[in-house]
């Protein structure tokens, strides 16, 4: 073995040790509590032997349940809605130049930068004076959406310019040279060229909504809970191994989103 | 080329900006000035308020008890940030040097803390920190260690006493920098990532040491690397308010918390929207500086972030 | 001159399985202008930066005046590098990067200012001693990356594809630059370019580099004229080569039957080891030594062939033939006079040379 290269910093044994503990603090509490999910003991504190029913626990548990499905409901449209305002966005700010463009992505930058606990107070706010309550399902939902897709296009934005930026217009002028109008020219050439972007930008817009609990906590009514929320105040009320295994399942579905996001991601920027 | 200007193609730029900013007025703007005007209006019986247009909620925002607690949430997001950048450069540096597989790998293991819900690492804290918690069990066993060791001397030293981290500032500075070290480490690696390693060659080459490479060389050409990640960090984490909640103690108390128990406990709308509005004039003016020494450092070079 | 300054002894570097460069051994006199020419990937630059010492090799070793520097770092070694990207430090200005290696020796101010000085007025940037890197030219920083460098009066400068990222006209001065200082210095040079020209034109020795071996090393002259294999005959200049038979060794050469119309010719020619009667070899004409004419001339070897395409380049007129035996050749016409007749595809010549102007290559 010869040593390592002059700046191959990432090879020192002292750099290798700080690495590590790093990652160990990082990660040890999550793993933990996802260990601790499989505990068959009601207390959180000592391994008695794996098991199941907590699982089975949660499963069984309607308001968790009625809370998982809210959630993904959320997700779900949150993506739909959140993506498409997003993509426009991202369209905009590259292909066009207005007056007070500046303004605009100010504007528009401005959900991503103040604090969330403010856009959750303005949200509480809105959602309580000109809002009606008493929705039937999915419905009641409908202020969580538009609480998320507020706060999660911006994103959308960002990532999909991020493609934009590297690509070339004279595709979409060649297009437009051979007879397209300007929408076919969009449709034909561009979108298919940023859709790696379009998907990521879906995932994480699906993982941000899926994942909040500011915003959330203070748009949600009694009967329209999310999972996170459920989990605070079940966090609040009793600290179970239930509460692990609902933890866990969140946890599984953002890793495998951020896992594809990224390999489409990576696959952008290899193509 | 005129290709890009609006008026080419109205119907294009009318499709792509209306329904966002519309959809940005209405869900956005409009709750902004609703909390704004709020601010300015008085508490009436349990839950109403009558808008008064006067200052009281600001003057009283200004109290010794809430400027104290606005000097303690900016006292802990200073400390949170020095420790994220105390920790988080030494991380990106590693991973920006290495090798192609090892850092594709490196990259996805800080991001994924950076995706997974800040309640639930909150809450995996918590057993960390209790009592009877990790952080105590293995502080026990290096005690049990040592104290064999010593007892080999002759030495006795009594049994370890279980220490409190739980509800303690400790424990929500650390929850703190816990939830937003990977805020820091993305935009440091960013700026590393793009930077010259001949710069550092050529330092070592022209004969500095390591160090003084660092010092000379490394830290100057990534300080828009740092600043980003400040900022980043520091921003959000004033506004935090369930990490103290759970795992600080009573007199954990940051400016969140104060906001989110006038909105959801004392039911003081109009003193709540006060204070969210000073937090965000705060972030503001925390951006404005960003933005000015963003410029200035990248006036004497560096690498653009 | 002709000190040894470096010598290196069988230098292996492998990354995983492969060698980058494969046991390689040479010495460099004090006072050379040396030049490692290859293809790209050939080994060239990870050889350079392991004499930087930014890269370990996996074994052999180095020494400078006969002391092994293997294992010592970059900032203990006399020896200063010219970067690809000339690494000119972006957070300081011109007279700060120039002096930043003395600083490093902590040397007194005004020795600092001085060389400083000194080193600007070598390289002609005197006024732009206060200027931020983002203000100068390509050429500019380069230079101002040669001051850093040799401030430090290293006993060896290497030079990375320095002229790499100059536009053409820019490189061509560069190259005379680069000659004088090295000349006005007196410090050993040691490029890395994968350009021909600039090696032939700059260099005092050149090794010529292929896959992590050396294929020659010789000056300019002897490489061009006497290659010694296929590879650096092809690699340097253009080279019309074909097969021949060995038919007898001579007193001072070869007799060799290369076909078609040229039947056995007597090459005057160094010893080619190991070369029998019967062995088939190959022989090379440059095509500058190559003469078009419409008829056969007495004295010369040729060669009966139709012209079957030209390029024009202004000075000269490359002429791509066909021999009536299918083999290709090519022949430079020096457009030595305004109005000369211009030449046509499908013409029939001849293509002529003095048999002392071939080469005979055995591998």
């Amino acid at each position: 073995m010869s040593k390592p290269a002059l700046l191959d910093y990432a090879a020192r044994w002292w750099m290798r040790l700080f690495l590590a503990m790093f990652f160990l603090l990082l990660y040890a509490p999550i793993v933990i509590l996802i260990i601790f999910s499989f505990n068959d003991s009601k207390r959180n504190i000592v391994w008695r032997g794996a098991t199941g029913k907590y699982y089975a626990k949660a499963w069984a548990n309607d308001s968790l349940i009625e809370a998982f499905i809210n959630s993904l409901t959320i997700a779900v449209a949150n993506m739909i809605v959140g993506t498409l305002l997003g993509v426009i966005t991202a369209i905009l700010l590259w292909r066009f130049r207005f007056p007070a463009k500046k303004a605009v992505e100010g504007v528009l930058a401005l959900p991503i930068v103040i604090p969330e606990i403010c856009m959750g107070v303005a949200m509480l706010v809105f959602f309580n004076k000109w809002w009606p309550n008493n929705l039937v399902w999915p419905l009641n939902l409908v202020n969580i959406i538009i609480a998320h897709v507020t706060f999660t296009f911006p994103f959308v934005a960002v990532i999909v310019r991020g493609q934009l930026a590297g690509l070339n217009r004279e595709f979409e002028l060649a297009a437009m040279d051979l007879g397209a109008s300007e929408w076919r020219a969009m449709i034909d050439v561009l979108l298919p060229q940023i859709k790696p972007s379009i998907i990521a930008g879906a995932l994480i817009a699906f993982t941000l909504s899926l994942e909040d609990f500011v915003i959330t906590y203070f748009t949600a009514g009694p009967d329209s809970i999310t999972l996170p929320v459920k989990i605070n105040s079940m966090v609040r009320f009793s600290v179970t191994p239930e509460v692990n295994a609902a933890s866990t399942i969140l946890i599984i579905i953002t890793i495998v989103a951020v896992w594809l996001a990224m390999r489409i991601q990576k696959e952008k920027t290899n193509g | 080329m005129e290709t890009d200007n609006w008026r080419r193609n109205k119907r294009v730029f009318f499709a792509v900006s209306v329904p966002q900013l519309t959809w940005l007025l209405i869900f956005f703007i409009i709750p902004l000035a609703a909390v704004f005007i709020i601010s300015f209006s008085e508490k009436r019986g349990i839950i109403g308020h009558e808008l008064v247009w006067d200052w009281k909620n600001y003057i009283r925002a200004i109290e010794p008890i809430y400027l104290s607690i606005f000097a303690k949430t900016l006292l802990t997001s200073t400390a949170v940030t020095v420790i994220c950048l105390l920790v988080g450069y030494p991380v990106a540096l590693a991973i920006s040097f290495a090798p192609r597989w090892l850092k594709l790998a490196l990259l996805f293991a800080v991001t994924v803390p950076f995706w997974i819900n800040g309640l639930i690492r909150t809450y995996a804290l918590i057993a960390v920190f209790r009592t009877r918690g990790i952080l105590n069990f293995t502080l026990e066993w290096f005690w049990s260690i040592g104290a064999s060791v010593l007892a080999w001397f002759g030495i006795e030293v009594g049994s370890y006493q279980d220490l409190q981290f739980l509800y303690t500032n400790v424990a929500a500075t650390a929850g703190i920098v816990y939830v937003f070290i990977p805020f820091m480490i993305l935009p440091l690696y960013a700026v590393m990532e793009r930077f010259d390693k001949s710069y550092l060659e050529a330092a070592l080459d022209l004969g500095a040491g390591h160090w003084r490479t660092f010092f000379t060389v490394l830290l100057p050409l990534t300080t828009p690397g740092i600043i980003s990640g400040c900022i980043i960090v520091f921003v959000p984490s004033l506004g935090v308010f369930f990490i103290a909640d759970l795992l600080g103690g009573t007199d954990s108390l940051l400016i969140g918390n104060v906001i989110e128990r006038q909105f959801l406990g004392a039911n003081n709308w109009p003193f709540g929207a006060a204070l969210s509005f000073l937090l965000m004039y705060l972030t503001f003016a925390a951006l404005i500086l960003y933005s000015i020494v963003n410029k200035k450092s990248k006036k004497i070079g560096g690498v653009d972030v | 001159m002709g000190k040894t300054v470096l010598s290196i002894e069988n230098i292996v570097k492998k990354f995983g399985n492969v060698a980058a460069v494969n046991g390689v051994s040479l010495t460099i006199q004090d006072g050379d202008f040396f030049a490692l020419l290859g293809p790209s990937g050939c080994g060239k630059t990870t050889l350079l930066r392991m004499l930087g010492g930014f890269d370990s090799p996996t074994s052999g070793h180095i020494f400078m005046d006969g002391i092994d520097i293997t294992d010592v770092p970059p900032n203990k070694r006399q020896i200063n590098m010219l970067f690809q990207s000339y690494a000119v430090f972006p957070h300081m200005n011109v007279e700060d990067n120039v002096a930043y290696g003395l600083r490093m020796e902590k040397r007194p101010t005004t020795e600092i200012n001085q060389r400083v000085q000194e080193a600007l007025a070598l390289v002609r940037m005197e006024e732009f001693a206060k200027r931020p890197p983002d203000k100068l030219s390509g050429g500019q920083r380069q230079r101002v990356a040669l001051a850093r460098a040799l401030i430090k009066k290293p006993r060896i400068l290497l030079l990375d594809e320095p002229l790499s990222a100059l536009d053409a006209k820019l490189r061509g001065a560069m190259q005379t630059e680069l000659v004088r200082l090295q000349q006005t210095v007196g410090i050993t040079f040691i490029i890395v370019t994968h350009d021909q020209d600039e090696a032939l034109s700059m260099a005092t020795r050149i090794a010529v580099m292929d896959e992590g071996s050396f294929c020659q090393v010789d000056a300019p002259r002897v490489l061009y004229e006497a290659p010694s294999s296929r590879f650096v005959a092809d690699f340097i200049g253009r080279m019309n080569m074909h097969e021949c038979i060995v038919i007898a060794e001579q007193d001072n050469g070869y007799c060799i039957n290369a076909g078609g119309d040229m039947g056995e010719i007597s090459v005057r020619h160094a010893p080619l080891p190991g070369v029998r009667a019967g062995d088939k070899i190959y022989y090379g004409v440059r095509p500058e030594k190559v003469i078009f004419s419409k008829d056969k001339p007495a004295d010369n070897v040729g060669n009966a062939v139709v012209l079957e395409n030209y390029s024009y380049h202004g000075d000269e007129t490359l002429l791509y033939c066909r021999s009536q035996d299918g083999t290709l050749w090519t022949c430079t016409l020096t457009n030595d006079r305004r109005n000369f007749t211009p030449v046509n595809v499908g013409e029939l010549g001849w293509l002529t040379w003095a048999a002392d102007n071939m080469i005979l290559l055995a591998k």
